[in-house]
């Protein structure tokens, strides 16, 4: 027998070697619930890896901020201009989709929703990969410490990166969506249909489980759908690039990430989600179309003795005075008669809404405080009680106000209405009053 | 490209002061995960591979080779996501292949060192999928375009690298 052994011996050496992976595998695999059980070896080399990692991109940022913010400022006034230009126009669409967001919200509570939105974000930077062409995965400078926590959804403004795989205290280690082994729960936006979003060797991302006879086109956008439990629904994903078919009866949608995930530099981890029904504000608001009121140009607003006799603009100011648009929310509002135009004053078209549903149909609910609205209009709804123009007693509410109708169009001049627009700059800018959505609370400054 | 038979007197063995044993693999599995952020067609090499295969030509030894291949394999999976030893059983596979070819086989110029490397990237993709797919049950995919495009580009990188490392051989 020793003669066998000592004759084969690095033969034997090698088999005793793999036999020893092989069982560590197969430890692993069987306790692959949590990776508890090889937590220690992998914080030694991260550890070992990481700290060289963060001083190259200390100094790499470094030396590009140093770069850009002193050497590089060739054009960068026409850049700012350029991104003012594109703020303004942001504006405008933030404005518009708080208030569709204001309607879904409305929507969402007539049918109890329970509705998923993310809390808290912490901001972190990308500081290395996992070093294999075979898994998609990166290290991120955040870590416990921070407050993260495995199966967090990672994200960029532009759309969904990954997931916390594993967490170290200063380190994470994130699984991206184009890895072979993960798997996202994703819908296309405009046909609903759900599927689940893989990696494929090549680092390309395929949605997979929908149907070969379902119409999928390149272009449909991708969201998440929030099955996975993981990302919050809604999420940007990607596009849809080649649409072939696969195996069995399903489709080879191939859908190219929202974000670059080759050049992903910084992230957000969504550390809190937060799920309730969906509720709309019992606070004191200010509608969309008010807001965009005051960055429009009028006469100052004036207190009014009595609703029914709103105040108009002045004459040769070119905008009627659209309902509730003043910045004061207890202001009374205007009757869709008050809008009338006086003389030099732009004659708007008041269309009515499509919502054509009587209140009577509508619970209490839905309409946030009643006041014996017909509440016909997700706009006709003003909070504080008080009804807007469009809570004239008709079935059919008018649609006049004019921020919404400039909004709709897609432009600030929206057709057939004429809005004299100030520059930018002397505009007043209030806050809005309700944000966004889905704001991205950060924990930490920008990086 | 001759790959010559060579007798066990003709062949060179060649040892490494300790840092550059333990310091050109950390190098190799630091640029590994550090440079495909930066540059993302980098992550198509596969540096530790690469570093396994030399030592273990250089070093002529099967036990050396394959100790070399798995220390360095289980590194590189201590940083990755998937479950501890697929590497390290891949690279311990090929740093015992290696050592053992170089025994046997003069590797020392270009062409049979890409030869070599191409074919040892191979076996290493095949035990790795294996692996992966037999005994971890993941659902990886193989691609052969990719496969051998990798492997050549490894090859190529490999014999640039060979010839950088090869500044610090030590005779014995």
């Amino acid at each position: 027998m020793e003669s066998v052994l000592g004759r084969y011996r690095n033969l034997t050496i090698l088999v005793g070697v793999l036999f020893l992976q092989v069982l560590g595998l197969a430890v692993q695999v069987k306790r692959s619930a949590d990776a508890e059980n090889t937590r220690l070896i992998r914080i030694w080399a991260v550890d070992a890896i990481t700290p060289f990692e963060r001083a190259l991109v200390w100094a790499q940022n470094g030396g590009s901020n140093l770069w850009r913010n002193y050497f590089f400022l060739r054009g960068v006034r026409a850049e700012n201009r350029q991104l003012k230009q594109q703020i303004e126009q942001m504006r405008l669409e933030q404005v518009r989709l708080s208030e569709d967001a204001e309607q879904a919200h409305r929507l969402q509570q007539l049918l109890a929703f329970k509705e998923q939105v993310i809390a808290r974000t912490v901001p972190a930077q990308v500081i290395g990969s996992s070093g294999s062409d075979l898994s998609r995965s990166i290290y991120i400078d955040k870590g416990s410490n921070e407050g993260i926590a495995t199966d967090m959804a990672v994200i960029t403004a532009g759309g969904i990166v990954g997931k916390v795989l594993r967490v170290y205290p200063s380190t994470s280690l994130v699984l991206m969506i184009n890895d072979q082994t993960s798997g996202v729960g994703a819908m296309l936006e405009k046909s609903r249909l759900q599927g689940v979003l893989r990696g494929t060797p090549d680092g390309e991302v395929i949605l997979e489980r929908v149907m070969s006879d379902e119409k999928v086109e390149p272009g449909d956008t991708v969201l998440s759908s929030g099955g996975d439990q993981i990302f919050p629904k809604g999420l940007p994903v990607g596009t849809v690039i080649k649409v072939s078919p696969g195996r069995e009866m399903f489709l080879n949608i191939q859908v190219k990430p929202a974000t670059d995930l080759s050049r992903l530099e910084e992230v957000l981890v969504v550390t809190e989600k937060q799920e309730h029904n969906a509720v709309v504000d019992s606070g004191v608001r200010v509608r969309a179309a008010d807001i965009l009121a005051q960055r429009l140009p009028s006469v100052p607003d004036k207190p009014v003795e009595n609703g029914a006799a709103a105040a108009t603009s002045a004459p040769g100011n070119n905008r009627v005075a659209a309902p509730a648009q003043t910045a004061n929310p207890a202001a009374k509002p205007q009757t869709p008669a008050a809008t009338s135009a006086k003389p030099g004053a732009v004659q708007r078209v008041a269309t009515p809404t499509t919502a054509k549903v009587p209140s009577a149909q509508l619970p209490a609910a839905a309409v946030s405080d009643g006041a014996g609205s017909t509440g016909t209009s997700p706009h006709g709804v003003d909070d504080g009680g008080k009804p807007t123009a469009s809570q004239a007693p008709k079935k059919t509410a008018p649609h006049v106000a004019s921020g919404e109708a400039a909004l709709s169009s897609g432009s600030p001049n929206g057709p057939g209405l004429k809005v004299a627009t100030k520059p930018a700059s002397d505009r007043p800018k209030p806050a809005l009053a309700r944000p966004s959505p889905q704001p991205f609370a950060t924990e930490d400054g920008p990086h | 490209m001759p790959i010559t038979y060579t007798s066990g007197e003709q062949i060179e063995v060649y040892r490494f002061s300790f840092p550059v044993t333990v310091g050109v693999p950390l190098l190799a599995l630091f640029l590994q995960a550090f440079l495909p952020r930066r540059f993302p067609f980098f992550s198509i090499f596969d540096l530790p591979l690469l570093v396994t295969i030399f030592f273990a030509m250089a070093r002529r030894n099967p036990i050396s080779g394959l100790f070399t291949g798995a220390a360095i394999g289980l590194a590189q999976d201590m940083l990755g996501a998937y479950p501890i030893g697929i590497y390290g059983i891949a690279k311990t596979v090929v740093g015992y292949g290696a050592s053992s070819l170089g025994a046997k086989l003069d590797v020392e110029n270009a062409g049979a060192r890409l030869l070599v490397t191409l074919g040892f990237y191979l076996v290493h993709a095949a035990v790795y999928f294996t692996v992966a797919r037999g005994m971890v049950n993941m659902t990886l995919n193989w691609s052969w375009s990719r496969g051998i495009l990798a492997g050549l580009a490894n090859a190529v990188l490999g014999v640039g690298l060979y010839f950088v490392l090869d500044k610090f051989k030590q005779r014995t």
